[in-house]
Formats: C-alpha cells, structure tokens, sequence
C-alpha cells in the first residue's frame, strides 16, 4: 500500500528561515528519503510554494469559485495530492474543473506551484 | 522540537503580529518593544524545557502583557514582582487569549505596525531602519552593517525616527477601506525601498546588503498573506522575487556588473522565478492594472526567456508603454527605449529618449543608455561623449568600470 506523508509546519516559522537553515533541514530530510529511496520504496517527493502563491478553485452550485489562497478551513481536508505540468494557471484551473466536474458533491481543489519535485524511484 | 534555532525562527515569525497587538494595548511603540523582549527571554527560558507553546505567538503577547503590566504596577507603587511559576502557569489562560485573537485584530496590528514605520514625516532612509528595527527585528548591528554606517549613527537614526512619530499621533481606530488602500500603498513603497537598498548594492557590499533584499521579499509575503487577494500586493512580490532570482548572475568573479542578455541564466534561482511567475499570473486575473504588477509582468518575461534571444520584447515595449501612461516618468520612458531599440532599432530609441535629456542630466544611466545606442549606430564620437558624462556619474566603480569597458571597444575600431 502507498500512503502520502502531507507534512504541516508553521509556514511564518519556514518562512523565517535563513537559506543556510533551510539547507541544514532539506540536507537531512535528504537523509531520511534516501534510506527509503535505497530500499525502493520512495515515491514523488514534493516540496510546495508558500501558500501566498495559492488559489482555490471552490466548487459552489453555478460556476466553481475561484479564490486567492490556500483553502484555509478546517472542515475539509486535504485528501489527495496531484502533480500536473501546465504552461499556465489558466490550464492548471481547468485541469480541476475537470477533476470537480468529474467529482460529485462538495469539496475544493487548491491549485499550488511546486517549489521543488523529485519523481522519486519507488511508485508501483 | 527543543532544537533552539526552531526557537528563534518562531519569534522571528511572531514578532510583527506580537508587537503590533502589545502596541495596541499600550498605545507606546517602546513599552510595546520592550515587553515582547521581555517575552522573548522568558521564551527562551521556558520552551527548551516544557517544549513550545500551542500558539507560540499568543503566549508571547500574553506574557508580554503581563509582564508590562508588573513593570507599570512596579513602578507606580514599588510592589515586588509575582513569583515566576504564577506568571508561567499559563496552560488554560494561553487558550482563552488565543481565542480572543480575532483575524480583524490580527491584520490592522500588523497594518498598524508597518504603517507607523513608514509615516509621512519620516525620511526614506529613517523610514526603512525603523521598519528593519521594529517590523523585523534586526539588531541595530546588523541594520547599520546593512546600510554601511556605524552602530551609533543607526543607533541615533532610529531614536531619532521613533521621536518623531510620538505615540500621540499613532492610528488606532480601525481605517476605512479608502485608508486600509493609502496605508498599502505606503506599505507597499517601503517595502520596495527596502529591497532597492539592497539590490541596487556594488558587489562588494552585496554581501552586508543582500539580507535587505530577503527581509523586502518576507515583509512582502507577509503583507500578502493579510491581504492574500490584492493584486498589487501580488504583484510586488513577484517583482522582487523575480528580480531578486537574478542576484547570483548580476556580477562576475571579479566583481563586474554582467548585464542581463550577458548573464548566465543557469544561475537564475528557479524556484523564486516559480514563485514569481505564480504571482503575476494570479494578478493578472483580477484585471486591476498598477505599477507593480505592470513591472513583475516585464520582469517575468525576461525570467521566461531561456536565452536572451528568446526575449518578447514586443510585449515588453508595450508593459513599458502602459506603465508610462499609468505613472509617467523619465526613467520609465529610458527603460522603455531599450525595448524600443530591440524592437524597431537604436535610431526609434534615441529619439524616444533625446527630448529626456534635462530632465536626466544627472542620472548614469541615462548617459549609459544614450552612449550604447550611438554605439550601436556607429557614431563613436558622440557615444564616447555621452560615456564620459556615464562616468563622471557613476554611483559604484563597478558601474564607472563596465562604462569604460564600452570605451575601450570604442577605441580598438
């Protein structure tokens, strides 16, 4: 089975590192994936843009939402993890109005740039 | 999580909202700063061994207070402080002031903050320590180290800047939309200063001045997240991150200026173009046009651009031209001119920028831009005219030396 590690920190914290810092900790969870990678059971490892690059697109009765930021509310969750390589955020937003439209019932699909993307060597 | 530089981050990251709401309960920028020192310290006490606080950011305006609130009592009437476990027993007090932290509150005392620092009556320079000293909390050392003066001088510049805005003229009421804007604005302008400081630096003191140009970019983020769906806001941290991207580029090994259709684009930092781009595209789709947008939008096109040959100078131009309408000035119009010369040829530039001339007589680059497109159009005599003024002008030796570069050139035809 596969599981997706969602990682939550304190954004302003992460944010207040210096590049040095910031190193220091990608250099030793560098370490920490490496020892899964070895044993081939590393998948895509994604590092996300701060939030401030973010937007919502929120699913409402008419035309989906589009919203600035992350999806801040506690109610929902976040479920599931894709990565697309579109030319722009226009493409990005139709990609999830395809995946909303695709989707019955409520929900949201934040659409975040990606800072960093390993494809990593362990998918199944 | 006992690892102490996790420590400093958290108050590094607490500190402009823990300032601004002790300021709002003291109404005194200093009280405000010395009791989050004071809550700082007792942090540093505290969390190595309890481990840190659910809300780190409340704790601190809590005991921040309160330990305020004694110094005042202590004053007035002398009375010996509470022992410290009273004060550090915070568990369930911690959780209702956290409560109390309303989202409202939360935006104008950062607003507030930030606002005080750029003031009107202020000089740019007093302006931009204070927002360093207070907003950010560098360390006076660290702020003069930036601005190449010594400790003292800063030391005073500061004083001197929180005397001027007295705590009577402060603005607590909560501003209207129309003064929430004015406010962002200035907001806004500061924050560039601040990166400008740092980028527009020769390459020996970019060393001491780059860390401006990351404080810029996390006041920016910061001020977008409060504000997450202004596209002005959006647009100026684009703009600094994407110019910002270049900064490894922009000089040589020997410290000379590279221009950017010289620069070797492999050392362009991709992930702060990412987060530029991002940006700019998210403004872009609330159609409200302004000035920082409009300059990310052209700095976002040169970032696109694999080689310099594969820049959209059409676009440019025409960024350039819209910029120019929304905020004339003759600098806009000498940035444009080099668009123009890519597009319709340096003899459509020149006679864009000729009528600038007395306006810009004293400015390097005007004098740059001018000798390189008599270059370009093989008039070697005026160029090496409008050269030697490009030095005489010169802000940095490295600005005098890439002009005298171009002479050197001009000599060997």
């Amino acid at each position: 089975m596969l599981y997706a590690v969602l990682c939550y920190n304190m954004e302003d914290v992460v944010g207040s590192w210096t590049k040095e810092e910031d190193d220091l900790v990608m250099e030793r969870l560098g370490a920490v994936q490496d020892k899964l990678a070895k044993s081939g059971k590393l998948g895509p490892v994604a590092r996300l843009l701060p939030t401030t690059a973010a937007t919502t697109l929120r699913k409402s009765r008419g035309e989906p939402l589009v919203v600035d930021g992350p999806f801040a509310e506690t109610k929902e969750q976040f479920l599931g993890f894709y990565v697309v390589d579109c030319e722009s955020l226009d493409e990005a937003l139709a990609f999830a109005r395809d995946l909303a439209q695709a989707n019955p019932g409520q929900g949201s699909y934040e659409i975040r740039p990606i800072a960093l993307f390993r494809p990593g060597s362990g998918s199944q | 999580m006992t690892d102490p530089s996790w420590i400093d981050g958290a108050l590094a990251a607490a500190r402009p909202q823990a300032v601004g709401a002790l300021l709002r309960y003291f109404r005194n920028l200093d009280t405000a700063e010395e009791a989050f020192q004071e809550a700082c310290l007792r942090a540093l006490k505290h969390w190595p061994k309890n481990g840190p606080p659910r809300d780190p950011t409340a704790w601190l305006i809590f005991v921040g207070r309160n330990s305020a609130i004694d110094t005042v009592r202590r004053q007035a009437k002398q009375q010996p402080l509470p022992p410290e476990d009273l004060l550090s027993d915070l568990g369930d007090a911690e959780t209702a002031i956290t409560e109390k932290i309303d989202s409202a509150d939360y935006r104008d005392d950062i607003l507030r903050l930030l606002f005080i620092c750029c003031h009107p009556d202020l000089p740019a320079t007093q302006q931009i320590a204070l927002a360093l000293r207070i907003v950010s909390g560098l360390s006076v050392r660290q702020i003069a180290r930036a601005f190449l003066v010594g400790e003292s001088a800063m030391e005073q510049r500061i004083t001197r800047a929180k005397g001027r805005i007295s705590s009577g003229e402060i603005p607590f009421e909560t501003p209207d939309a129309f003064e929430r804007a004015e406010r962002l604005s200035a907001v806004s302008a500061m924050i560039y200063l601040i990166f400008n400081e740092g980028y527009s630096a020769g390459s020996t003191e970019v060393e001491a001045r780059f860390p401006l140009c990351d404080e810029a970019i996390r006041l920016a983020r910061l001020l977008l997240r409060i504000f997450p769906a202004e596209p002005e806001i959006m647009g100026l941290t684009a703009l600094l991150l994407l110019q910002h991207a270049r900064a490894k580029a922009r000089f040589d090994a020997e410290g000379a200026v590279v221009l950017l259709d010289d620069q070797d684009r492999s050392l362009w930092n991709r992930t702060m173009i990412a987060e530029g781009l991002a940006l700019i595209d998210k403004a872009m789709r609330h159609r409200q046009p302004g000035a920082y947008q409009i300059q990310a939008a052209i700095a976002a096109l040169h970032a696109r651009a694999m080689r310099p040959q594969d820049t959209d100078w059409l676009e440019i131009d025409l960024l350039y031209a819209t910029l120019e309408r929304l905020t004339p000035s003759p600098v806009i119009t000498l940035n444009r001119s080099i668009a123009v010369a890519k597009v319709h040829g340096p003899e459509a530039a020149l006679l864009l920028i000729e009528p600038l001339e007395d306006r810009l007589s004293g400015y390097f680059h005007f004098f740059g831009v001018k000798g390189g497109l008599l270059m370009q159009l093989g008039r070697s005599r005026e160029a090496r005219i409008a050269f030697d003024r490009a030095i005489a002008l010169a802000n940095t030796p490295a600005e005098a030396a890439h002009i005298r570069m171009h002479l050197d050139r001009l000599s060997q035809n």
